[in-house]
């Protein structure tokens, strides 16, 4: 049977992938349970019986606390809210390049473009130097700008492909149905572009999420440091520890929130809602 | 319930083309248009540009005498079906079909909206499927929410771009006559665009033809089919379409490729003048010389050609003829072809003869051809020479006649049998006041509704 035996083999090809992938968040979790004198034993798993929750105790109730926890909060709302301006900009944005037809509109996307493949590194430190002089530095308008420059090019690029599969005519039945353009706008095409936005709003969260070299440039401190640029200031209990198993702990804890934002919108994130607008 | 009226009506795009150039049409109330033409006619244009999704260039659009060219498409009060009939997938088929009444903010009552839906629903039989969405539905069945989106809000007039070009053709005969009984029913003027020569036959009072954007001719179809204003027309209508032959005149005698052809002197004295014409033959013009009547023998005439094949379809049979014509016509035929939307014409005689003739491929027979038909156009402009001008407008007030009775057959119908949707005008209450006004069993009075609407 060709089928079962094409079944196997995707199996086996998905479980070589999943490990591939999962390997080095595996170790990260077993090395965030591991106390400071059982990391260098040079085994996967910490050493039977020294298994220890002493990291995380460390940054959540701890010393490093402090740093930890306000650099997480600092991290959740500029996400957010840098992610909820991209995908709004982006959202009304890509429905004028689907729909409409204006001058210009192959300038937007090719800067768009341009912006996102722009290096960040190139740009940080006279963007370090601009802030200092207006007073952005080490703010969260500061970090939510260069944030969105950049999730607002990829926002506006996945939107727009999202958009131009919706069927016209759905908003021109609307306008003769007797909707003004924008509840035609509202009614008809945004219950539609749902899974796209969410989709969009995902992949922005998870890019500012994930950011380091601006976090670790434009912050000096707890004001508005994000959690990656905090993680390198973390210190071990003395200075002649390694604070490797805290790093670890923090970086499974701040993997949570993808997860679970994954999970919660997993079934927005469903294609296909079009079908049966139009025929096949 | 509304008349619109097309004045002059100009579309140009940016670069300066009349997608729809100088059209104008005058569509009474309660009356059933189709436009008709090849693709890239302007039909659909037009059709968007009554509704407002286009803009018009030049010209004046009326509904009910009120000029409406600067209107939004949501101040018109008219319902459209579309192609692919645009149903909102993520909502149910109540909600599609309540969804023009759920805008209209405030006018219906949640009860209102429920029973106008109701009446709908099973008006198009698909009361077992409200709760369904659009996608698990069968083409046939979305085709009916996208009816019942527009027949549930009272509009004044439905338009309807190719309904029934996305469904298999069985189905398409059945929906045919179901919009044909429902625009009856309801007495609601109806704009219908199709390509479809069956559809702009059967349904349509009167069919506009166009080509290029422009009208070449509006009237019943049986006036379209007999009197064709021009070539295009007479090519357009019909199937399998007109033949035309390519003939030099000699007083009451046409000298043609397939022999010489006595015509009535009346016939030929409308082509007085003219060197060359194009014969314009209809396939049922033909027939088995053996098999003509005595009594209709002497109406026609009689000549021998060698058929290249035949087809037997049970009820008639087709015949072909090939023959060759001078390279200069040879191309006026092309040009025509093209027009059409078909590949190269072949030059090539199609006759329809009846399913008891013996005549066969390759053998010559002898063919009676009904001369008093025949219709001669002049093939530098096209322009029909024998078209009777008086026989065609019979033929359309005809037509117009058989409305009438129609609609109020179709109207009286609704009330007696106790299971039609009745229009609210059938009641003699005045018509429109509601989007109510519809009920199952008729036997409540329209005006009643208006009191409780």
């Amino acid at each position: 049977m060709t089928s079962t035996r094409s079944k196997v083999l995707w199996g086996i090809v998905s479980v070589l992938v999943a490990v591939y992938a999962l390997f080095p968040v595996a170790s990260i979790l077993a090395t965030s349970f591991k106390a400071p004198s059982d990391l260098t034993n040079q085994k996967f798993l910490p050493s039977p019986g020294q298994a220890t929750t002493g990291n995380y105790e460390q940054i959540l109730v701890g010393d490093a606390q402090g740093l930890f926890l306000t650099a997480l909060r600092n991290s959740i709302g500029i996400c957010l809210i840098a992610t909820f301006i991209a995908v709004v900009l982006a959202t009304l944005c890509a429905y004028a390049i689907a729909r409409l037809d204006f001058p210009g509109k192959k300038l937007v996307l090719t800067t768009a473009l341009a912006v996102s493949i722009f290096p960040v590194i190139s740009i940080v430190t006279p963007l370090f130097n601009l802030w200092r002089s207006i007073g952005l530095y080490d703010t969260w308008p500061g970090l939510i700008i260069p944030y969105l420059s950049l999730t607002l090019p990829i926002s506006i690029w996945t939107l727009a492909a999202f958009f131009r599969q919706i069927p016209w005519e759905l908003e021109q039945a609307a306008q003769v149905d007797g909707a003004t353009t924008w509840q035609a706008f509202r009614k008809a095409i945004v219950p539609l572009a749902a899974p796209g936005v969410f989709t969009t709003a995902i992949i922005a969260f998870f890019i500012a999420w994930n950011d380091f070299v601006y976090g670790i440039s434009l912050t000096s401190t707890e004001a508005a440091r994000p959690v990656p640029a905090a993680l390198a200031f973390f210190t071990g209990a003395s200075q002649f520890e390694e604070p490797t198993g805290a790093i670890s702990a923090a970086a499974i804890i701040v993997t949570i929130p993808v997860v679970v934002l994954v999970l919660a919108f997993q079934r927005q994130i469903v294609s296909g809602l079009t079908q049966g607008a139009v025929k096949g | 319930m509304a008349s619109i009226t097309l004045n002059h009506l100009v579309k140009k795009y940016g670069d300066g083309f009349p997608a729809v150039n100088d059209v104008s049409i005058d569509i009474a109330d309660g009356e059933f248009i189709i436009l008709v033409g090849p693709s890239g006619c302007g039909k659909s244009t037009l059709l968007r540009m009554i509704v407002g999704l286009e803009d018009i260039t030049d010209g004046d659009l009326l509904i009910d005498g009120n000029r409406v060219n600067d209107k939004a498409p949501r101040d018109r009060n008219l319902a459209m079906v579309f192609q692919n009939y645009a149903l909102y997938p993520h909502l149910t088929v109540y909600e599609n079909i309540a969804f023009p009444l759920r805008l209209a903010k405030g006018k219906h009552s949640d009860e209102e909206v429920d029973r106008l839906v109701t009446e709908a629903a099973s008006t198009l039989e698909l009361t077992d499927h409200l709760q369904r969405k659009p996608a698990n539905l069968s083409g046939g069945q979305r085709q009916r929410v996208a009816m019942g989106r527009a027949i549930v809000r009272q509009a004044d007039a439905f338009l309807f771009d190719e309904p029934l070009s996305n469904l298999d053709a069985k189905l398409r005969g059945q929906m045919r006559s179901e919009i044909s009984q429902m625009q009856r029913r309801l007495g609601v003027t109806s704009v219908y665009v199709t390509h479809d020569q069956t559809e702009a036959m059967t349904l349509g009072d009167r069919v506009a033809v166009l080509k290029k954007g422009e009208l070449q001719q509006i009237a019943s179809p049986r006036e379209l089919y007999e009197q064709p204003r021009n070539l295009f027309v007479a090519g357009f209508i019909g199937s399998p379409s007109m033949n035309f032959l390519p003939a030099t005149i000699e007083g009451n005698v046409l000298r043609t490729a397939l022999g010489d052809i006595a015509i009535p002197a009346e016939k030929a004295a409308k082509a007085a003048g003219k060197k060359v014409v194009l014969v314009g033959v209809r396939p049922e013009f033909f027939e088995d010389a053996k098999l003509v009547e005595d009594s209709k023998r002497g109406h026609g005439s009689t000549f021998r050609a060698t058929l290249s094949h035949t087809e037997w379809l049970g009820n008639e049979q087709y015949g072909y003829i090939n023959f060759d014509p001078a390279p200069e016509v040879r191309e006026l035929l092309n040009n025509l072809a093209r027009e059409m939307d078909a590949d190269e014409l072949r030059p090539q005689i199609v006759v329809t003869l009846d399913a008891a003739s013996r005549i066969r491929g390759g053998r010559e027979a002898e063919i009676w051809l009904d001369t008093r038909k025949l219709h001669l156009f002049d093939p530098e402009t096209g322009d029909n020479l024998t078209r009777d001008e008086a026989a065609g407008a019979a033929l359309t007030e005809e037509a117009n006649q058989e409305r009438a009775e129609e609609i109020a057959n179709a109207q009286g119908d609704g009330h007696s049998t106790a299971s039609g949707f009745s229009s609210s005008n059938s009641g003699g209450a005045p018509a429109g006041a509601s989007a109510g006004g519809s009920s199952r069993g008729g036997a409540t009075a329209a005006g009643g509704k208006h009191t409780a609407g």
